[in-house]
Formats: C-alpha cells, sequence, structure tokens
C-alpha cells in the first residue's frame, strides 16, 4: 500500500467529512423527546449556601424538573471520585475533599455547580434557572497560589489546614543538599508560572439517557478515555459498568481537559432518570471559561549549582502546585508524573524536586498539554540560560557540555527517568545549523539597525511519553473482505484514524478505503486507556499492529491450507510459495475464512483478531527549539521571526501529522509564554477572563513558517519504534521563546521577563532596567 | 437569549415608525455588538427592527470634498473601496483594520458609531476627519457627537443615515491591536487640513478625545519632532489587565509620533 504506506503523508481521512460540516460532535446529536439542562453555578468564589429555593423555577414554562445537591443525594448517586494517593509532608494521607455533583453546603469557585433545571427547550431551562434562589453567605476568599498555604490565608476546607492537599518529593534530597553547599556557584530563580484554560474548539457537552425497560444509562459525551470514563462514572453512579455505556462522537480539542468525568455528566443522567427523558447539556463559550478546568499555576524556586567548569552538579526545586477547589483522579497528577522532565538531557547527578498541593478558590485542575511537562521544561531550560548568561558561556555550549552522550545510554537521571535512547548532541548540531547559529549576531546588528532588538533563544527538552500502560485494538474482516478497525483510543483531533488505517493498509494491504474505524463506544471497544500524554502511536498503534500480526498468522496458515503447500511468504498483502505460481491476496484469504473447507481443521473459521498491548516501559521525545525574536523598544510589542525545531520522536508515522501536533503545541506554547492567563481578582476572587475579550489566544498570524525536521533515534519501547509526539512541541516551546525574549534585552540589563509577557510587561522591563532597576 | 419580536424595515420612515410604536425596540445593523449582548442576557429588547433590508442605507459616495457612506455599509466594503481608497486611504485601511474577516463583514458603520464603544476604531476616524453624522432628524458634528463611555448625542429613536468624512490633504491611522479582543488600545487618526491639524485618539480613554496639545504643536510645525515630547496624562484614560492607563498614555505619544513619521517619511 505504497501511498499509505507507514511513513507517508497521508492527509488526514477525517477532514473532508468535519471541514464540510459532516462531523458529529455532542451538539450535532439529538435523541427523540429529549429535553435540556441548564446548570445554575454559584458567582461567589467562596460562599456558604443558606437556602436553595426552586418553586419559581419549577413552574416556569416548559420546566420538567429543578435539581439541587438534595436530590443528587436522595437518589443513590455518589460523589464523584477523587484524586489519591499522595502523601502529605507528616507522611498522613493526601486531603481528600468531597467532590459532590452539586454541592449542598458550600460554593468553592465561581461556577461550581447548585442546581441543574430540565426543561422542554434549551432557551427555558436558561430561563427558569434565573428563578432559582440561592441565598448565599458569602465567605473571603483565595485564589493565589503564592499565598495559600500562608497562615490567616482563608480556608477552603475547614478541616484542611493552610490548604495543603499534599506534598510530592523525587529526587535525592541529602544528596542535593550536598552538591548544592559544595557548588562553586548556586544560580537561584523564581518562576510564576501562569494558569491557563483549555479553550477547546468543541466545548463540553453530554446528553444522558437513562432507559427505564433497559434499567442501563447511556451517555454521549466529550472524553478522552471511553472506558476509564465509564470506570468513574459507574463508581459515582455506583452500578456495575455493564449497566453503563459511554459514546464519544468526534470531539472537538481536549488537551487533558476533558479526561476526567465532569459534574454535568453526572447531572444529565440524573435529569434523565428524574425526568424519564434524555437530557442535552452543552456548555456554552461563557460557561467553559467558568467552569471548564483549568491547567498549570505553578510558582517555582529552582537552584542550580555548576562547578568551575560548568558541569552542573546539583538541581533543587520547591513549587506551590496550586490544586484548584477539588480534586479528581489525575488533576493532581501535573504536580508528580512529570517533574522527572526537571532533569532534562543533562548529567546531573543529583537533583530533588518538592512539590505542595494547595487548594483555592478556583476551578478544579486537570493536565493540560504537557501535565507538567512543559513547567518543568521551562524551569530547567531557562536556568540553564541563566546560569549561561552568569558564567559568560555560550548557552549551546553549557547545554552541549552537560549533555548525555548516546554512549551513556541507557540513562538514569537523578528523578525518575530513565532514557532508552536518545542523540542530543547531533540534534543539537542540526538545529544549530539550520537556523545558523553562528550567523546571528549579524542579523541582531542589522535588527539594531532598523530599531529592533533581535533575540535568539533555544530550548532542548525531553519528557515522558506513553507511560506504562495499556491499549487495545481490533481488526475484524467481514465476508467481503473489507475491515472493521476499533481502537481503545480516541481521538480529540489527533487524527488516530488516519494513522491507524496506514498501519493497517501497511500490514495487511487492504485500501484505506476498505477499513471502517471505529473508536469511543464502550458498546464496542474491549480495552484500552484512552489517549492522553502522547501515548497513541507507542500504544494504540503497537495494538493495532499486534492485531495484524494475529491477521497475519491465521491467514498464512488459510493461506497454505488453500494452496496446498507447507511453507507461504507474505509480503505486501499477498501470500506465495515457492512451491506453486498461486498466490494469495489477504482480500481473497479473508473472503474464504467463513467457508470450513478453506480453513485446516484445528482453526476457527474467520479472519479476526483482538490484540491487548501493553508496555511497562516509556519512551522519551526530545529535540531542540530555536526561535529568534524581534522586540519594539519603545513599544515592547514581540514578534516571533524565525522558528525552527528538530526532533526525535522516534519513527515517523506520518510527517504530516506530526508536524500538525509541533505547530499546533508550539501555538499552544507560545500562547502561554506570550498571552494567555486566566486571572482571578485577588480581592474578590472573580474570574477577569472570562471571555475571548479579555482572555488572549494565539492567532495563526503572528506565527513565522516554522521550520520542522525530524532526526528519529527508534526507541525499542514498543512495536513500532515510534516516541510520543503530541505534547513535545508545547514542551519545547515555552522555554525557547522566553529565552529568545530574554536574549533580546539582556544588553539592557534585563534578566527575566514574567509569563505571559505581554508588549506592556516587555516595556515595562525595559523601563526598570534602563532605570538601572533590574527585574 | 430572551424571546423578542423582529421587524424587517423596508425604509428609514418606516424603522423609525416602528421603533416609536414598539415597547423597548432596538434597531439591529451587524447585530456583531447587539446580538453577543442579547445572548449574555445584558439586554431584552421587546422588538429588534432590522435595518438589512433597507437600501437607502447602503453604498459609498463622494459628493464635493466629503467621503459619504451610508449606515449600513460594513467594515470589509468600506475597506475595499476604491473611492475611498482615494479619497482617505487611512480611513480604508482602518475599516480593513476591525477585527476579523467575520466581523468585517457583518459590522457596519452605523451600528459601530451608534454604539460608541470606547474601543472601537471609527470614532478615531468621525472626531479625526471631522466628520457629519447624519440622521434621519438632523445632523451632528463629530465634535458633538461621542460624549463619553458608550454615549452618543443620539436622542432615542434616532436612526444614523450616514457619515460624511471630510476629505484631508494628508491623513494616517495607527492603531495597536487589543492582544484578546483586536479592539484598539490605542488608535489614533492625525490628519491635516487647511484649517488645521486634528488629533483623535480612540481606545485610550472612555471615550474618543482630541490631543490639542498635539494638533498645536502640528499646526507650527507637522514634524514627528514637534510633537515627540507631548505627552498625555494617564489620569483619565483606562486600564485592563493587558495595558495599563500609563502604558496607554506611552503608547498614544509613540503612536502619535509614528503617525506624522508615515506622513512625513
Ligand atoms: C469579535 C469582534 C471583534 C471586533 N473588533 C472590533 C475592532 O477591532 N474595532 C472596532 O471598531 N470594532 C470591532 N468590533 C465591533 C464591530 O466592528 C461592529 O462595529 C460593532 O459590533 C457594531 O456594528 P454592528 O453593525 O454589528 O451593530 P449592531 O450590533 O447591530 O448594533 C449596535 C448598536 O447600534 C445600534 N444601531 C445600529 N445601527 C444603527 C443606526 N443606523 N442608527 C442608530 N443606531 C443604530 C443598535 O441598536 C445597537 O444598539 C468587533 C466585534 C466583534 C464581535
Amino acid at each position: 500500500m505504497g501511498e499509505f504506506a507507514i511513513g507517508q503523508p497521508v492527509s488526514r481521512f477525517e477532514d473532508p467529512r468535519l471541514l464540510r460540516g459532516g462531523g458529529r460532535y455532542v451538539d450535532d446529536m439529538s435523541l427523540p423527546h429529549m429535553a435540556f439542562g441548564h446548570v445554575v453555578r454559584s458567582p461567589h468564589p467562596h460562599a456558604r449556601i443558606l437556602k436553595i429555593d426552586t418553586r419559581r423555577a419549577r413552574q416556569a414554562p416548559g420546566v420538567i424538573a429543578v435539581l439541587t445537591g438534595e436530590d443528587w443525594l436522595t437518589s443513590g448517586f455518589g460523589d464523584l471520585p477523587t484524586a489519591t494517593g499522595k502523601k502529605k509532608r507528616d507522611g498522613s494521607p493526601m486531603y481528600r475533599p468531597k467532590f459532590p455533583a452539586m454541592t449542598v453546603d458550600k460554593a468553592r469557585y465561581v461556577g461550581d455547580p447548585v442546581a441543574f433545571v430540565v426543561a422542554n427547550t434549551a432557551l427555558e431551562a436558561q430561563d427558569a434557572a434565573e428563578l432559582v434562589e440561592v441565598d448565599y453567605d458569602p465567605l473571603p476568599a483565595i485564589t493565589d497560589t503564592a499565598h495559600a498555604h500562608e497562615d490567616g490565608a482563608p480556608q477552603v476546607y475547614d478541616d484542611c489546614a493552610n490548604n495543603i492537599c499534599f506534598v510530592y518529593q523525587e529526587g535525592d534530597k541529602d544528596k542535593t543538599d550536598v552538591a548544592i553547599a559544595a557548588a562553586d556557584r548556586v544560580i537561584k530563580r523564581r518562576f510564576v508560572i501562569s494558569r491557563v484554560t483549555a479553550a477547546t474548539m468543541e466545548t463540553r457537552g453530554s446528553i444522558g439517557h437513562y432507559d427505564k425497560a433497559a434499567d442501563r444509562y447511556t451517555c454521549y459525551t466529550t472524553l478522552q478515555r471511553a472506558l476509564n470514563f465509564r470506570e468513574e462514572l459507574a463508581e459515582t453512579l455506583r452500578i456495575p459498568e455493564s449497566k453503563l455505556r459511554i459514546v464519544a462522537g468526534d470531539i472537538g480539542g481536549s488537551f487533558g481537559m476533558k479526561s476526567g468525568v465532569f459534574n454535568e455528566v453526572g447531572l444529565v443522567l440524573l435529569g434523565s432518570k428524574v425526568t424519564g427523558r434524555p437530557v442535552k447539556w452543552v456548555a456554552t463559550r461563557s460557561e467553559s471559561f467558568i467552569a471548564d478546568a483549568h491547567g498549570r499555576d505553578n510558582v517555582t524556586e529552582a537552584e542550580l549549582a555548576l562547578d568551575k567548569n560548568g558541569k552542573f552538579t546539583g538541581l533543587r526545586v520547591r513549587t506551590l502546585y496550586n490544586a484548584g477547589s477539588y480534586t479528581q483522579p489525575g488533576s493532581d497528577s501535573g504536580a508528580s508524573s512529570n517533574v522527572g522532565t526537571l532533569a532534562g538531557v543533562y548529567m546531573t547527578p543529583a537533583v530533588h524536586v518538592d512539590v505542595t498541593g494547595v487548594l483555592t478558590n478556583t476551578n478544579p485542575m486537570r493536565p493540560f498539554r504537557g501535565n507538567g511537562r512543559p513547567e518543568a521544561a521551562f524551569v530547567i531550560e531557562r536556568m540553564v540560560d541563566i546560569a549561561a548568561d552568569e558564567i559568560g558561556m555560550d548557552p549551546a555550549e553549557l547545554r552541549r557540555i552537560n549533555m548525555i552522550p548516546p554512549s551513556a545510554m541507557p540513562f538514569q537521571t537523578g528523578l525518575s527517568f530513565n532514557y532508552d535512547c536518545g542523540e542530543f548532541e547531533k540534534v543539537l548540531d542540526e538545529a544549530l545549523a539550520m537556523i545558523d547559529y553562528k550567523g546571528f549576531e549579524a542579523r541582531r546588528a542589522e535588527a539594531r539597525k532598523r530599531g529592533k532588538l533581535r533575540g535568539i533563544g533555544m530550548s532542548y527538552t525531553i519528557e515522558k511519553a506513553a507511560a506504562p500502560g495499556y491499549e487495545g485494538a481490533e481488526v475484524r474482516f467481514d465476508r467481503t473482505g473489507s475491515i472493521t478497525l476499533i481502537a481503545g483510543s480516541v481521538t480529540q483531533g489527533q487524527g488516530h484514524e488516519t494513522v491507524f488505517k496506514q498501519i493497517v493498509a501497511d500490514r495487511l494491504g487492504i485500501h484505506p478505503d476498505e477499513i471502517h474505524y471505529l473508536q469511543g463506544d464502550t458498546d464496542q471497544v474491549f480495552l484500552g486507556e484512552g489517549t492522553g500524554g502522547s501515548r497513541t502511536s507507542a500504544l494504540g498503534g503497537s495494538a493495532v499492529t499486534s492485531a495484524t500480526e494475529k491477521v497475519v498468522d491465521k491467514a498464512r496458515k488459510i493461506a497454505a491450507h488453500m494452496m496446498q503447500v507447507d511453507d507461504v511468504e507474505y509480503a505486501d498483502g499477498v501470500f506465495t510459495s515457492r512451491k506453486t505460481n498461486r498466490s494469495l491476496s489477504m482480500k481473497e484469504v479473508a473472503k474464504s475464512a467463513t467457508n470450513p473447507r478453506n480453513v485446516p481443521k484445528d482453526l476457527e473459521i474467520g479472519l479476526n483478531a483482538t490484540a491487548a498491548y501493553h508496555t511497562t516501559r516509556q519512551n522519551f521525545p526530545n529535540g531542540c527549539h530555536i526561535v529568534e525574536v524581534e522586540i519594539d523598544e519603545e513599544t515592547g510589542v514581540a514578534t516571533l521571526d524565525k522558528y525552527i525545531v528538530v526532533d526525535d520522536v522516534g519513527v515517523v508515522l506520518n510527517p504530516l501529522l506530526l508536524k500538525g501536533q509541533i505547530v499546533g503545541g508550539i501555538a499552544q506554547g507560545v500562547g502561554q509564554m506570550m498571552m494567555e492567563e486566566i486571572r482571578f481578582d485577588p480581592d474578590s476572587g472573580q474570574i477577569l477572563t472570562g471571555s475571548f475579550m479579555d482572555y488572549a489566544m494565539p492567532h495563526a498570524e503572528i506565527f513565522p513558517h516554522i521550520d520542522i525536521k525530524s532526526m528519529p533515534v527508534p526507541t525499542k519501547t514498543n512495536l513500532l519504534g515510534v516516541k510520543g509526539a503530541g505534547e513535545a512541541g508545547c514542551v519545547g516551546a515555552i522555554p525557547a521563546v522566553a529565552n529568545a525574549l530574554v536574549d533580546a534585552l539582556t544588553h539592557l540589563g534585563v534578566r527575566d521577563v514574567a509569563m505571559p509577557a505581554t508588549p506592556e510587561r516587555i516595556w515595562r522591563v525595559i523601563e526598570d532596567a534602563k532605570r538601572g532597576q533590574t527585574a | 437569549m430572551h424571546n423578542f419580536n423582529y421587524h424587517r424595515a423596508s425604509d428609514v420612515a418606516g424603522a423609525a415608525a416602528l421603533l416609536k410604536d414598539v415597547d423597548d425596540g432596538k434597531l439591529l445593523a451587524g447585530g456583531m455588538t447587539l446580538l453577543p449582548t442579547l445572548k449574555n442576557r445584558l439586554a431584552a429588547p421587546s422588538d429588534l427592527i432590522d435595518l438589512a433590508g433597507v437600501s437607502d442605507l447602503k453604498g459609498i459616495s463622494i459628493e464635493g470634498d466629503e467621503v459619504v457612506i451610508r449606515a449600513m455599509t460594513p467594515h470589509a466594503v468600506v475597506a475595499a473601496s476604491h473611492e475611498v481608497a482615494t479619497a482617505i486611504p487611512a480611513l480604508a485601511a482602518l475599516a480593513g483594520g476591525i477585527g476579523d474577516p467575520a466581523v468585517r463583514h457583518r459590522g457596519t458603520i452605523g451600528g459601530s458609531v451608534a454604539n460608541a464603544d470606547p474601543a472601537a476604531d471609527y470614532p478615531a476616524a468621525i472626531v479625526g476627519l471631522n466628520a457629519t453624522v447624519v440622521t434621519n432628524q438632523r445632523s451632528i458634528a463629530a465634535d458633538d457627537f461621542f460624549l463619553g463611555l458608550f454615549e452618543t448625542a443620539l436622542r432615542p429613536g434616532e436612526i444614523i443615515t450616514s457619515v460624511r468624512f471630510k476629505n484631508p490633504s494628508r491623513a494616517h491611522y495607527l492603531k495597536f491591536r487589543h492582544p484578546a479582543s483586536g479592539y484598539a488600545v490605542v488608535g489614533i487618526m492625525v490628519a491635516q487640513y487647511a484649517s488645521g491639524v486634528r488629533v483623535a485618539v480612540t481606545g485610550a480613554g472612555p471615550s474618543v478625545f482630541r490631543v490639542s496639545a498635539m494638533e498645536a504643536a502640528l499646526d507650527k510645525s507637522f514634524t514627528p519632532k514637534s510633537i515627540a515630547d507631548i505627552a498625555v496624562s494617564a489620569d483619565q484614560l483606562m486600564g485592563d489587565i493587558h495595558c495599563s492607563a500609563e502604558y496607554r498614555a506611552h503608547i498614544v505619544k509613540v503612536y502619535a509620533r509614528r503617525a506624522v513619521e508615515a506622513l512625513t517619511a
């Protein structure tokens, strides 16, 4: 299948359908007799709920039911699952706040659900929601990460002292303390990593349908992990999973935000159970800003120790992580799963990280593209640049002398990661050549003549992908020799359908037009954890590969039986034998396989296979971003002028989709570094960035051409040799852009620019530097 | 959005009559501001009177030394107009820099001017290019039209029919786009007339304003240098999380000088 083979830039099979409006998102779906839900949310970041009066709302036109937390409790449903497993500093278990679908006693963030109105139309539900009278007693609120743990800060939960939810540590504390105490030089810096929202194109939504006759619930929803979603939701509803079906449509982006069960999923199911009708809820954009889970948001202090030659001898990092108002399984993982990223591509022998998770009156948190990776990569890659500046060494050189050489692989870092392979210096050299690093000073001088301050910045980041786990896939041939392919992972726009069909076409010689792809329906998918953490090519791809291998094994036996030979060769979808000039295509074998005459006696008829692939070893994509910026000295306006990436994401399955992932990731990274930020008013606790009029998203026009080159070092940790690629762009972009911005201003005495580096912030650091006060 | 009655007017008089008759009527032009306001339930008019079918309100013409743009002309049409580009290129450029393509194809000059958003671009053109706002009742001089934050001289029931811009000998518009909304953080129109220079600033304050110190300096000597040190006070300006009042004041100073540079280069 030459043009569809693995490695070909096949354009996405899903695009014609999606671009022409043929997508099926939650809001595109309608069920017979469907009703509509509207969530009444707390307007206060923190308030006692004294009374909820639903009488007027219940009498409003079209209203079928008005539900509150009391109704949820009497229905027999339970709370949503919460994060567990971590500890506090004294070793006691982490604080586990209850996570109710609708809160009864207290509201803990602006947007906390307190009631749910179900009506015949969405408009009637919205009208009636305005009639729900909630008597609040507002309480002082804390939204700020840096101060949440301080004595006297408002308490989000009365029984959680200093709002400390958990403490997470990694690395060798004693060894690191010694290394830092003994170092020739220690660089110290504090970073504030801002809170952002995923702003997915498709907002969250769900349709709940309780079939009373069958006593079974169906939920059409936005998600990342269908079977895990079913497990968590079944736990919440206190029913066996067999009584629950989850169906994902096309999903318009998630980036981690939709990876957990959310309150409203429970609300539509309760609504359906109470009213006997399917109930739909879809978030408006404004509602998304106040009710979606957010990402990032930490305050970090880092110390990097160097010897007199510039070799890193130790790294100590302390972080305050904003854990939001409620926790969920995985919502705390941004504080722990990827702190290993801090070790970077460097030999640093002693590293220690200490993270304190603090509860605040802010939206719950979810992983957001990178889930701790970009935050950690930002810290280490900024620290390297700061160190280079302080010791007067070129930042590329400082990286080079500290890099782990291929000869040291496999390499156990000072933190949890154990790298299997990687050729960092080679990738770095290629990147330096690509951007003409040596010629930069001439470009800087030329820009100066135009009144612009030009800067160059790089990052060399590495992250964990495809954490230990499993994925399922199924290949079912039908009697005409076409295929139904079922995957356990679920796309949110990445293009699973394309890549999985490529693998099947490549391995089985069946044209992609004859492959029907299915995903995201728990009644169809037998196994799979879903998509997240840059895992799908490695795990899902391996599962699909493994299923095709099983098919080939069986088909080979059938082909031998049919050709009456004992040694059969298989290549490019065709079985041949040196003993006969007969040949059989995979399709012919598949068509014949339901006829018992064609099948050896010891085999079952039919040609289909399920595969469950699991791994205990993650892989480590890595790469170098180099970016050049120009700053208007008078206004602080920064523009990206040149952007190159050289990455090693292992074997490239489809270069077109890979570039899409890298470019999209870079856009999100640039957004975080230069403009995006969820802000709360420190006094009132109200969200200040509740719409796109205030929350700045990066637009295509601000990006230069992004030049991407792959230098694959295949990994042996999965069947395809691939490494993750979904998060890499975002991870590399944030520090590279930050380093470039600072580089443009270093000669003025500027040493840092806070995130997001808006024009005013840049202007202010320039002005401060000119007045002799360094930021 | 609350329910409302929808009317489609066929002429200005009909629209005015409807407006008088109904309980709490609102004119609908491009809907780019009004519809989001309704969707967010910040307004609940009983009736919407759509001006889209009023052919008298569409089009651009040159009348003597004036460029006349009728109220329902979308920004994209102004931006692409050969007449406007020839007569007042700065006006075409201003229209072409509003929002995004979808907004430019729906949003109209009448709606923008009536709405008087402090961050809208057109107010800088109205005041800077000494325009006259023509309604179904009277003509209003630019300097008398904008009264404050979202506040104009329009009386209840008054309908803007056109805006008449006076051709300057030269003019330039510079805009500092808001990083989130794309509206003007600062939009500055510098226009030179035989009668004197006009410098109008939108975005920075609660309403468009003229900078008389800059106008006087440019009257004396139309050079970047003559205004390079003239600052506006941040006290009367607005601030938000992206751009403080102090920063806006700074940008006014820099952009005014750059606009003159562009005109004298
Ligand atoms: C995403 C976005 C970005 C934008 N960016 C910019 C920008 O960068 N710069 C900028 O200047 N603007 C911007 N706008 C505003 C837009 O350009 C329109 O000018 C504005 O929305 C109003 O015009 P409209 O025709 O849509 O009026 P409508 O929304 O239909 O009406 C606005 C108000 O004017 C009244 N009205 C309408 N026509 C008349 C009339 N003839 N006489 C009297 N009253 C009338 C209406 O009753 C209503 O109160 C943006 C809008 C959006 C949605």
